[in-house]
């Protein structure tokens, strides 16, 4: 009895700092619709902000002051990066915001690892909180009681900042409704700068009031992030009870997790998620989303026409220009180039689900990686040829996106984005835990092609023909029947239904199509690496993806394409200098603020603006 | 206007510190050296990186300034590969074909370790695994252009396991990150302790997600297992979590520990004066050393750095040395001939002699097992010896099976 | 098959549905006869898009049946209603705001032909002519390459109707088909349905607000008020009705009324 309350108090007591991350997280979104991907970011600067306040700052009153002072600095950091990355792009395309928020990750990294140097710093122990109590005999740190005795504080706070005052009226409106609070004559970006303020201070808070249960290091801010999007989605987007009522069941059941199933500790959170928006398809607390409200919103994208003549010409030219590389005998730039056209081929497939079927899948990954790991155990267990182990890679991606698209179809917008990404982190938890099998993190190797394709530059044609040819394929799919279909089932879901078409089994095709195409570009990466490991099918590879396709332009065809290759290529030069994630965070973000219909959307725009001005100034003079 | 003004702004700030950020850190290659390649963790794993590479650029200058190998100058290319094996694969093959490099070397995490090492093999590219601890690189994975310097995981969970049969302990229980690397030393301790006490019996087994412990709940979890001893292999952010949570809770009184990793200065540096008390534990005694080869390494060290070393500031320097003398015995830069001087290959190092064993082209570099503490201040390992490496393999045989099962 | 059912293309019998505790729609009974363009009206509220949602299956209704033909089509889903030769307009229209006009029409021609999950041929090539027959039909062919997101609103509701065509369909449904439009604009919109309806024998049940059009093209017209059929007769028997006129003078509206809801 003794025990279970204590384990009971621990749970508590780990969901303070949860919850006052995933509470500023939730109230971010509820009111702009960003998905802030720096979240963690903040966490992280509020511990090290904390950490330096700590030192100057003597006694009891010095380390609360402490704390409150680097949640108010986080928020100020959190204004900075509202006003300065955010608003610039809030009139782009839905969940392009992200992408600047990705760009912020890198540049706090490095700013982070400048500021506070490489090490792990040890949180100072918050003076006069020291020591246990004793419960039924079980020690109880006293630091576990105040923040237990905290939370509800802050929880309360918030819900009298939102519900008594008017600016909370406000935030509650926009949450709901922002048409009508800009109706109101409330000045529309202050509410937001505001809101971001208090989201990242309650950041920068939950960062600083864990120090004495831990410290700061440079990898906090990624370690949380995926727990913090898990209990706002299980406690329901937007909404701070649900969020809190989140935290604590995530926690509780975390320390009964850790005492009875030792070996839960990875997949648990995302059991949990998944089996909550199975039976609640919008969290505990959260209300149904407003149809259309996610994904394609804006601006409708122009209609798609099969390449004209011209068009066929550039790609064609390119295309040869691509098989002449092997001329430069540079076995780098082949390697280079074999990547590049397998990510490429990755972001297509992911394109086609997101822009084409409005289909935002967080967890893209786990086909691309599934793929690579059918081959991989095909080759380590049953001897399969390479060409056998080859062609069963996209079947096995395919089948499990059949599985996957099936449960997350039910919901829309950002909840299916959820999903997708808690099976793709169950998936990924199976193999990384699975080492009799899988491997686990020390992966499979030894997956090398067969002896035909074994040189460089014969793998590199193999990736040509089939890399390019999936990415064509896909395209021409878009322009197919079945194409039109998702994208009609995108636009008017409503209409498509009413003019005989079955939206979910036409979605569902897609996204099984999608996933057996990142199959096919898991199965190029497994043969040509050799190897393949857990990370291949990690969040941050499904990020990867999101952030290409956006940034190459999500409302355009060839955007995936596009911006997979850029990206690559300017990693691929960056990564060579110290300061790289500096540079690639600040240069993300300076082509989001550039280029905010992404990079072949602005293009585009630009073209077709200075067209139609030169074709309006005829028409004027002519009349 | 006003919006095309914020706009430009950010464009010249951009495109100034772009600017600034590759012009500071390009560097010019000299022509005539021999060069290796390096692929590390440099920004995901940066506490790690970066006294390993000061090792390395200290191993450098004692080597160039004595005349370089075979007449020129040794010359290491650093590349970052994010942590991705794949990426490191990447870099490995561009290393090769494009820089010429003699051979590669590098890498912490053990999967990228396996990565290249598979790449290697497939290449012909000799590798030297510098700092990956994991057993398969020269064992279950092992191949004949993959050679290993530091003293693996086995090697060093063994040292503790016969400290650990030496006292009356039975009931143990482990905790360890939930990855191959926290698996492989909960399993090589089990392995090493019941051959020499088969009456221990193992209580419990925690497996917190790295990096992502619930220190608090693991704490109650192994105290509810009223262990004997407990067998740590917890580290960095999570050691921290674990020994604040285990001092403040009282798991730690009365009970034998046994801490995999814990006295390097990478994890006990960070801990200062609450750095746990009376555990054993493997790691680096560098403020310890009197005279010897030891005391010279450390004393350069500090002088050139202005910093203490950390074990992986040793093993960037051993690295340092190892290629070197295995270009010399090579005679040339040949692919073949390295790989072959490689094979038995003895160095003089700060720690002693190691050898690149024939078996498993493991070299026989041990580790430091001892007592921690704290004085002044700082987590301190007492009462140390150096183990050499080449008394913790298993035997030949099982040795052969290992790396060519049937 | 009888003769009164040969005669009745859509049969409703006991129709109801109850939101919570509150009635939308209470036992409705009518039939639409072949070839008669039958009007629904009723204040504001009183269950007629509630009745078209439960025709078209996008809604369950609580009680009651309908049938097509003789075929109990009650709790189908709106594809399999659509398949079965129904068409539908909506209020607001719901077109595919990032293809061509007449993508929007080939979309329902590919559709109608079964080819929705083929992916070798271009989409844009298929049923081109009949597409394009289809618009010329709606008055709509000179805007078809434009893109749907540009149309004018009066020529998206000709979209709809041509979209709604493309089936070739023996029942149309249209909820409000000339609302948000100018008052000429309805005229012509209503008499070209008339035209083509006629020409194809297609039954027609639509909703209006705008009187001068429902007197102008309804065969026959059923007034609904609070989720009771009330009335149901000729242009003449449903102007004179004292009942009916009691449901709009005491609803605030008037016949005449041409009021500017859309």
């Amino acid at each position: 009895m003794g025990l279970f309350v204590a384990q009971l108090l621990t749970g508590l007591a780990n969901a303070a700092t949860l919850f006052l991350v995933a509470s500023g997280l939730s109230l971010i979104f509820g009111v702009t619709r960003i998905v802030n991907f720096s979240h963690g970011s903040f966490y992280m600067l509020g511990a090290f902000v904390g950490y330096s306040l700590m030192q100057v700052l003597p006694g009891a009153i010095g380390f609360w002051s402490s704390v409150i002072l680097s949640g108010l600095i986080v928020g100020v950091i959190g204004v900075i990066v509202e006003v300065l990355v955010l608003r610039p792009v809030y009139k782009a395309p839905e969940l392009f915001q992200l992408v600047a928020t990705f760009g912020v990750i890198l540049v706090i990294q490095d700013l982070a690892l400048m500021i506070w140097g490489a090490e792990d710093v040890l949180g100072p122990r918050a003076p006069g909180l020291k020591g246990i109590v004793r419960f039924m005999g079980e020690p109880i740190p006293k630091y576990d009681l105040a923040l237990i005795a905290i939370t509800p504080f802050v929880l309360f706070g918030l819900w009298y900042l939102l519900t008594k005052t008017r600016v909370g009226v406000l935030v509650r409106a926009a949450t709901q409704d922002r048409e009508m609070v800009a109706a109101l004559g409330v000045n529309q970006s202050w509410l937001f700068t505001g809101v971001f303020f208090l989201g990242a201070a309650l950041a920068g808070l939950g960062g600083a009031i864990q120090l004495p249960k831990g410290g700061a290091d440079l990898l906090m801010d990624f370690n949380i992030l995926a727990a913090i999007f898990v209990v706002v989605v299980i406690g329901g987007m937007g909404s701070l009870p649900g969020a809190y009522i989140a935290a604590v069941l995530i926690s509780v059941l975390n320390v009964f997790g850790v005492a009875y199933i030792p070996q839960s500790t990875l997949v648990l959170m995302f059991v949990v998620m998944a089996v909550v928006l199975t039976i609640r398809p919008y969290g505990l607390l959260g209300r149904e989303e407003v149809a259309g409200e996610h994904g394609q919103v804006g601006e409708p994208e122009k209609p798609i026409k099969p390449a004209s003549g011209r068009a066929r010409i550039v790609v064609g030219l390119l295309l040869l220009g691509l098989v002449c590389l092997p001329l430069l005998d540079s076995h780098f730039v082949l390697i280079l180039a074999t990547d590049i056209i397998i990510f490429c081929l990755f972001a297509a497939s992911l394109h086609f689900l997101l822009g084409l079927g409005g289909l935002v899948s967080f967890g893209h990954a786990a086909y691309f990686g599934g793929g690579a790991y059918v081959a991989a155990l095909l080759v380590t267990h049953a001897n399969a040829p390479m060409e056998l182990a080859f062609l069963m890679a996209p079947i096995g991606a395919g089948f499990a996106a059949v599985i996957i698209g099936w449960l997350c179809l039910r919901l829309t917008g950002v909840y299916f984005a959820m999903l997708t990404l808690a099976l793709a982190q169950l998936l990924w938890s199976l193999v990384f835990q699975w080492d009799e099998f899988t491997g686990g993190d020390d992966g499979l190797v030894d997956i090398w092609p067969s002896a035909w394709l074994s040189e460089a530059t014969t793998y590199f044609f193999f990736t040509v023909i089939i890399g390019v040819g999936g990415i064509l394929l896909l395209r021409h799919v878009a322009h197919s029947p079945f194409g039109y279909a998702l994208r009609a089932s995108r636009d008017s879901n409503r209409q498509a239904e009413a003019t005989g078409i079955d939206t979910k089994k036409i979605q569902w095709m897609a996204f099984t199509f999608a996933g057996a195409m990142a199959g096919v570009s898991g199965a190029l990466f497994v043969f040509s690496k050799g190897s393949v490991f857990p990370n291949e099918l990690e969040i941050a590879k499904s990020f990867d993806g999101i952030i290409v396709v956006f940034l190459g332009g999500v409302k355009t065809l060839s955007g995936g394409v596009v911006g997979a290759a850029s990206l690559e290529l300017v990693k691929d030069y960056l990564t060579r200098f110290e300061y790289w994630r500096l540079a690639l965070g600040l240069l993300i973000i300076f082509v989001v603020i550039v280029a905010p219909h992404g990079i072949v959307g602005s293009i585009r725009r630009g073209y077709e603006r200075l067209f139609s001005r030169s074709t309006t100034r005829v028409d004027g003079e002519s009349s | 206007m006003k919006k095309l003004g914020s706009f430009m702004s950010v464009a010249t700030a951009t495109a100034v510190t772009l600017a600034s950020l590759l012009s500071a850190s390009g560097t010019a290659l000299a022509e005539d050296s021999i060069k290796i390649g390096e692929i590390n963790h440099y920004k995901r794993m940066a506490a790690f990186a970066g006294p390993y590479k000061n090792g390395i650029e200290l191993g450098l200058a004692e080597i160039n300034s004595a005349g370089g190998v075979l007449g020129k100058q040794l010359e290491f290319i650093y590349r970052d590969d994010q942590g991705k094996p794949g990426e490191a694969v990447k870099i490995a093959e561009e290393l090769v074909s494009r820089d010429g490099v003699a051979m590669i070397t590098g890498t912490i995490l053990s999967n990228v370790g396996l990565a290249i090492s598979s790449f290697a093999a497939e290449k012909k590219v000799v590798y030297l695994a510098s700092e990956p601890l994991a057993d398969g690189l020269v064992w279950e994975s092992g191949n004949d252009y993959t050679f290993r310097l530091r003293a693996s995981t086995y090697m060093q969970a063994s040292m503790l396991a016969e400290a650990a049969a030496k006292t009356d302990a039975v009931k143990y229980a482990t905790i360890a990150p939930n990855y191959a690397y926290g698996k492989d030393a909960v399993a090589a301790f089990k392995k090493a302790l019941t051959a020499l006490r088969p009456d221990v019996e193992f209580v419990t087994e925690q497996w917190p997600g790295v990096f992502k412990i619930d220190a608090g709940a693991e704490v109650q979890a192994l105290e509810r297992a009223k262990p004997d001893a407990i067998y740590n292999v917890t580290f960095g952010s999570d050691l921290a979590k674990f020994v604040r949570e285990g001092t403040t809770r009282g798991l730690f009184e009365g009970r034998n520990v046994y801490g995999l990793l814990t006295g390097e200065p990478e994890y006990l540096e960070p801990l200062a004066d609450e750095a746990p008390e009376g555990w054993t534990v493997t790691g680096y005694p560098w403020y310890d050393f009197v005279d010897g080869p030891n005391k010279v390494f450390v004393d350069a060290y500090t002088e050139m750095f202005d910093e203490s070393p950390k074990i992986g500031s040793l093993v960037g320097y051993m690295t340092a040395q190892s290629i070197a003398a295995a270009l010399t015995r090579a005679g040339s830069t040949d692919m073949e001939s390295i790989r072959t001087a490689f094979i038995g290959l003895e160095v003089d190092t700060p720690v002693g002699n190691i050898v690149y064993r024939e078996q498993d082209h493991q070299s026989t570099m041990g580790a430091f097992v001892g007592t921690t503490t704290v004085s002044d201040g700082k987590g301190k390992m007492i009462d140390w010896s150096y183990k050499d490496g080449a008394s913790y393999l298993p035997s030949d045989e099982e040795v052969a099976k290992l790396r060519n099962p049937e | 098959m009888n003769t009164q059912q040969a005669d009745s293309v859509l049969k409703v019998t006991g129709l109801s549905k109850s939101f919570g505790g509150l009635q939308a729609v209470s036992n409705l009974n009518f039939d639409v006869r072949r070839g008669e363009l039958l009007a629904l009206i009723g204040p504001n509220g009183a269950g007629k898009s509630t009745c078209f949602n439960m025709l078209m299956g996008q809604l369950k209704a609580t009680q009651g049946d309908v049938f097509l033909r003789g075929e109990k089509i009650t709790g189908m889903k709106p594809r399999k209603i659509w398949r079965k030769g129904v068409g539908r307009t909506f209020q607001i229209t719901g077109t595919y705001q990032s293809m061509t006009v007449i993508e929007n029409v080939q979309m329902a021609l590919i559709s109608h032909h079964k080819k929705l999950f083929s992916i070798r041929p271009y989409a844009t090539r298929l049923y081109r002519t009949e597409a394009m027959q289809l618009l010329e039909l709606v008055g709509m062919s000179a805007q078809a390459e434009r893109a749907c997101a540009i149309l004018a609103y009066g020529d998206l509701k000709r979209l709809e109707l041509a979209i709604a065509l493309s089936h070739s369909p023996s029942l149309l449904l249209m909820d409000e088909p000339t609302a948000g439009m100018a008052p000429k604009e309805r005229i012509n919109l209503m008499q070209l349905t008339a035209d083509i309806v006629e020409e194809r024998d297609i039954s027609v049940l639509f909703t209006e607000h705008d009187m001068d059009v429902v007197f102008a093209h309804a065969h026959r017209i059923m007034v609904l008020n609070r989720g009771e059929l009330i009335a149901n007769g000729t242009v003449e028997e449903i102007r004179s009705d004292p009942m009916v006129q009691e449901v709009y003078l005491g609803g605030g509206s008037v016949f005449a009324n041409e009021s500017s809801h859309a």
